[in-house]
């Protein structure tokens, strides 16, 4: 091998086994690099019970409930698979409503009911104007149908 | 084959030469893309259905991001032919990457902190896109701390371009982490293999902001990557003439 040879060998070398240390520890830790859990996951015990953990999905419509006068409120998170009612007493960001997605964090109940101290709201990739919304929602009777291969539909299984 | 441009673009003095002609060309072209961007973007471009004017910092984060990834890219590269092919400009190139790269990575995290505010909720969750690339903020400050650690620059040379290389392997868990894993933040609108998720009067002006930014920084490398060279080559003969 010439020295060029030789270096080029190396740096190869070096970015595969970079790689390959990353893509084993990312899988080793798998569970904590993962921001949120789906409904699915909760319903199948893949969610640490007893910790505090995430959890992600998309509000179901017809199901927020807002008592007058506090900040106390409940709604249903959904994976369109599986259901976790989440109650929450706070501030909301701008960005929660019905069938959008949106990250909880808290605690599980035994009663399956799950209570949150922190509402994150996610946000999906697509942009378009009011009018366009409006347009959509009118063909669609009130909604924005969600889009099968957008992200914030919360996908089984992941 | 003829190889001659090639072996070319390893001589200073020719680099030097180039860079000194092009830089103006790209200066003057990004500025006026990124003052047309920002009008469209700013004033002309419709507000979202959901996020309002709100998602207007799109038009400085998205592109601020895209720049800090491919930077990084073009550094790493520089760095691997400096490395292989002893090629001193590789390395000139990757050193006067590392501090551009490094502050449009500082504005694509303030710019997502203040849209995650009202928008998510928070200005800062440990998700793995928001930590991939805070990492890439601390790859930047590594590369530069590990520079201006050693005296003698061929050996601050290799071993900068070795650590560019390893922590080249943040780029793909950057771009992919939206999708390996689930995040708090949201799929790509462009870069993707699909159409575009935004209509054609909001995706222009992020694309002629991409275009801006990526000229612009064409344009401040080709500076930074001269003032290296004199560095460089203050001892070559070929200098005094130049400045003469």
């Amino acid at each position: 091998m010439t020295p060029r040879q030789r270096r080029i060998t190396l740096v190869v070398g070096i970015l595969a086994g970079v790689s390959i240390t990353v893509v084993l520890a990312l899988n080793a830790f798998r569970e904590n690099v993962m921001f949120f859990f789906d409904p699915s996951q909760v319903a199948a015990g893949g969610a640490p019970i007893e910790k505090r953990f995430r959890l992600g999905g998309m509000v179901r419509p017809g199901t927020v409930d807002r008592e007058a006068g506090s900040l106390e409120m409940s709604f249903v998170v959904t994976d369109f698979k599986h259901d976790v009612r989440v109650v929450y007493s706070g501030v909301l960001p701008d960005l929660f409503r019905e069938n959008q997605g949106v990250v909880a964090h808290g605690r599980l109940g035994s009663n399956g009911v799950f209570v949150a101290d922190e509402i994150l709201a996610k946000h999906d990739e697509n942009y378009m104007p009011p009018e366009v919304a409006e347009a959509i929602k009118d063909k669609y009777g009130g909604i924005i149908p969600v889009n099968p291969h957008s992200r914030a539909a919360p996908s089984a299984g992941t | 084959m003829n190889w001659a441009w090639f072996h070319r673009l390893g001589s200073p003095p020719h680099i030097y030469r180039i860079a000194g002609t092009l830089t103006p060309w790209f200066a003057w072209l990004a500025g006026l893309l990124i003052i047309v961007a920002l009008y469209s973007g700013l004033v002309l471009a419709p507000p979202d259905y959901q996020q309002g004017d709100g998602f207007r910092i799109l038009y400085v984060h998205a592109p601020s991001a895209w720049l800090a990834v491919m930077i990084y890219g073009v550094m790493a590269s520089a760095a691997a032919i400096g490395l292989i092919w002893r090629m001193k400009i590789g390395h000139a190139v990757a050193a006067s990457c590392a501090g551009v790269g490094a502050w449009f990575t500082v504005v694509s995290l303030v710019t997502g902190m203040l849209w995650g505010k009202p928008m998510w909720g928070t200005y800062w969750v440990w998700d793995p896109r928001l930590t991939a690339q805070l990492i890439l903020l601390f790859l930047y400050l590594g590369y530069l701390g590990l520079r201006a650690g050693f005296d003698d620059l061929s050996r601050a040379d290799r071993a900068s371009a070795v650590l560019a290389i390893v922590g080249f392997i943040n780029i793909p868990v950057i771009r992919y982490s939206v999708e390996w894993w689930n995040s708090i933040h949201q799929a790509p609108s462009v870069m993707k293999m699909a159409r575009p998720s935004m209509p054609i009067d909001m995706l222009a002006p992020l694309l002629m902001m991409l275009l801006g930014f990526t000229l612009y920084f064409a344009a401040v490398l080709l500076v930074r990557l001269r003032a290296e060279i004199l560095r460089r080559e203050r001892t070559a003969s070929w200098i005094r003439e130049v400045l003469r």
